[in-house]
């Protein structure tokens, strides 16, 4: 049995620190929800799990069955079984999505065939077009094909562990079921464990979680059920933050954080 | 300047007129100073002139010059082998000839105008061969290319090829030259100059992977009529310094001229282009894309300067220059500029020297690429837009295979 484990996790941007102390334990094929408000540090943390540059660890450890992520370069990390769908996916021009899966230490298609099959397949299976399989990466997509594009690399690769960050922005109501849809088969049919960063329940009303965190600057003040999404969809976040000033927000230095977010 | 240069030996290599004084012109002159802005950046001050000798008359041994477009290309209109600088061979496929395509030599060439010249153009007067000349006459659309092999030989030697190719009136015609040298050091002078005549459509691209110690000074000249579209494309991957030097002018009220440049440098190499292009009639189009690479010490230099004449209302000028520098070391120097005077125009120009970007690099590593291979999977893609827009489709696999070599090289070393 898979399992993610995250423990005591700090990590600061430019010196400031953001996670101060977060603890998850993830299980094959579990949901997990991470909730907060802005700044809370949800961005911050999909980042660290993968290792982006920038992002500075000061204390804990994230173990995949055993293994120290935190010691591990990101493509490591990948081949280690972690997969992050991005908030917002870099457009990579020139560069065409089966010559990544291609050259991919964390997948082994053994032909070019095969991969070509899954990659249909799975195109099919959240009608994402045919015609953006040979497009240079997120180049000329819209904000919706992005996210499809990121939930067909996560069928195809299949990973143990899946941080869905912020998967739900940009997507139409359609887009969001299909996607949500794939994602919790996997769930079933691999074993897929998942964190799922969301602003909003509205993707946990179709992606069902196991269990809810919410995490306000740096730390989780409380875990529950679904229902604990559903009360947030109602009272919002105001009975989990304190009068205490918000620390400089972590999406402040993120130059490619959604101003409407 | 070495005695190798002198008048005697100019005329030696044919009696075209003129040869004696121009090289008497070029005795009396220096090389052009790094201090001058068209030679700025260059390492023209490390030319030792007197280290070569003019090549002046075709070598004995014809040894087989590489064909590196013959998969490509298996249809060709003709194939051309020039070998330091003189036309050694000229294969014309019969139906074209009969309908009027030219590939001849010409001793008596007319050339177009070559602003601010120095002595390395003095020197070009003097010693070039009779000239290549290559011509689709007025309304014949030539649908195969016109191949030429050009091979610079001679260890020490200074070369001067000349290649003059036309379009008449609405007629159509696509030239690909690959140049090559040997592994020792040498002097290359090609000129090539372009005339597409009215309502006509000209592609030339050449396509430069010259020996690691070869020094290539050369021009492109160019003349656009009205209604007419020249496009161009510059692929340069080897010599220890290769400069290309252009001037093109839009002479007629609609031309359009479309340029672009694939170039990677690695080692100590300087990649160097300077372009100047000229909207001397209305309603012209220029749309520049100049795209390269730096890895190592070696360095490039793009300037680029778009002049709207007084005459060029309802123009379009656009140019770009990007360079991906792969090293601390390397350097790019990208200096667009626009002079313009007319009011009634459309100009833009864009320029970037950045290292692998590093989102586009955590993008591919978040998707368990290994490092070396996800820069050379964005180094490749970087070039592709510009692959793309090489006139002569014949020339882009040869492109790419140039590209994936500097990237083999490089991932070796890693």
């Amino acid at each position: 049995m898979s399992s993610l484990i995250i423990s005591g996790l700090r990590a600061a941007v430019d010196g400031n620190e953001i996670l101060k102390g977060v603890d998850l334990e993830i299980g094959a094929g579990e949901v997990h929800a991470v909730m907060g408000p802005n700044g809370a540090g949800k961005s911050t943390l999909s980042h660290v799990l993968m290792g982006r540059p920038g992002y500075e660890v000061l204390g804990g450890s994230v173990t995949l069955d055993g293994v120290e992520l935190l010691d591990l370069p990101t493509w490591q990390r990948a081949r280690a079984g972690l997969f992050l769908a991005m908030q917002y996916p870099t457009e990579v021009p020139g560069v065409a999505l089966s010559d990544v899966l291609d050259a991919s230490a964390a997948t082994d298609f053994g032909s070019g065939d095969e991969l070509d099959r899954r990659l249909l397949a799975e195109a099919d299976r959240i009608g994402f077009d045919h015609q953006f399989l040979d497009r240079p990466l997120n180049v000329d997509m819209s904000g919706g094909e992005k996210k499809r594009n990121e939930t067909l690399q996560l069928a195809v690769m299949a990973p143990r562990f899946a941080v869905l960050d912020e998967l739900d922005s940009g997507l139409d109501v359609d887009a969001m079921h299909q996607v949500s849809q794939r994602v919790e088969a996997a769930t079933e049919e691999t074993g897929l464990g998942i964190l799922v960063i969301t602003h909003y329940s509205r993707l946990l009303d179709e992606l069902k979680p196991d269990r809810v965190h919410i995490l306000v600057r740096g730390r989780f003040v409380a875990s529950g059920g679904p229902e604990l999404a559903q009360e947030l969809e109602e009272t919002g976040y105001g009975a989990y933050q304190d009068d205490e000033p918000a620390p400089p927000a972590a999406t402040a230095t993120d130059p490619f954080a959604d101003p409407l977010a | 300047m070495s005695h190798s240069f002198s008048p005697d030996v100019a005329t030696s290599v044919s009696p075209r007129p003129g040869r004696a004084g121009s090289a008497a012109e070029a005795a009396g002159l220096d090389l052009p100073s790094p201090e001058t802005e068209e030679w700025r950046y260059s390492p023209i001050g490390d030319l030792r002139l007197d280290r070569f000798g003019p090549v002046t008359s075709p070598p004995e041994s014809r040894g087989a010059v590489a064909d590196r477009f013959e998969a490509a290309t298996p249809s060709r209109a003709a194939t051309v082998v020039v070998v330091d600088g003189f036309v050694t061979s000229i294969e014309i496929d019969d139906g074209w000839a009969s309908k009027g395509l030219i590939v001849t030599t010409d001793d008596e060439p007319t050339g177009l105008d070559r602003p601010d010249a120095t002595v390395i153009d003095h020197l070009h007067r003097a010693f070039s061969p009779p000239a290549l000349r290559i011509g689709a006459p007025d309304g014949l659309a030539v649908d195969v290319p016109v191949v030429v092999l050009s091979h610079h030989g001679a260890a020490d030697g200074a070369t001067f090829p000349h290649l003059l190719i036309r379009t008449g009136p609405g007629a159509e015609l696509s030239v690909i030259e690959q140049q090559t040298s040997g592994d020792g050091p040498g002097l290359g002078v090609p000129v090539v100059e372009l005339v597409a005549g009215d309502s006509s459509n000209l592609r030339y691209v050449v396509v430069q992977e010259n020996g690691a110690e070869q020094w290539q000074l050369g021009r492109q000249l160019s003349s656009i009529g009205a209604q007419a579209t020249l496009r161009t494309g510059i692929a340069a991957f080897g010599s220890r310094y290769a400069r290309t030097r252009t001037d093109s002018r839009l002479v007629g009220r609609g031309g359009t001229a479309h340029m672009s440049a694939a170039y990677y440098g690695d080692g100590d190499q300087i990649l160097d282009f300077r372009v100047f292009q000229h909207h001397d009639a209305r309603d012209t189009r220029s749309d520049l894309v100049f795209k390269g690479s730096q890895d190592d010490t070696s360095g490039s230099v793009y300037t680029g300067m778009v002049h709207i004449h007084p005459d060029g209302a309802g123009t379009n000028a656009f140019q770009t220059n990007r360079n991906v520098k792969l090293s601390e070391d390397a350097w790019a120097w990208s200096v667009p500029n626009l002079e313009i005077e007319n009011n009634d125009v459309h100009c833009s120009h864009a320029s970037t020297v950045s290292p692998v970007d590093a989102d586009q690099r955590f993008y591919l590593h978040a998707r368990g690429v290994p490092p070396t291979i996800a820069d050379r999977l964005i180094v490749a893609g970087f070039y592709q837009e510009v692959i793309d827009r090489l006139p002569v489709a014949a020339a882009r696999d040869e492109v790419r295979r140039l590209i994936a070599e500097k990237l083999d090289r490089r991932s070796d070393d890693a």
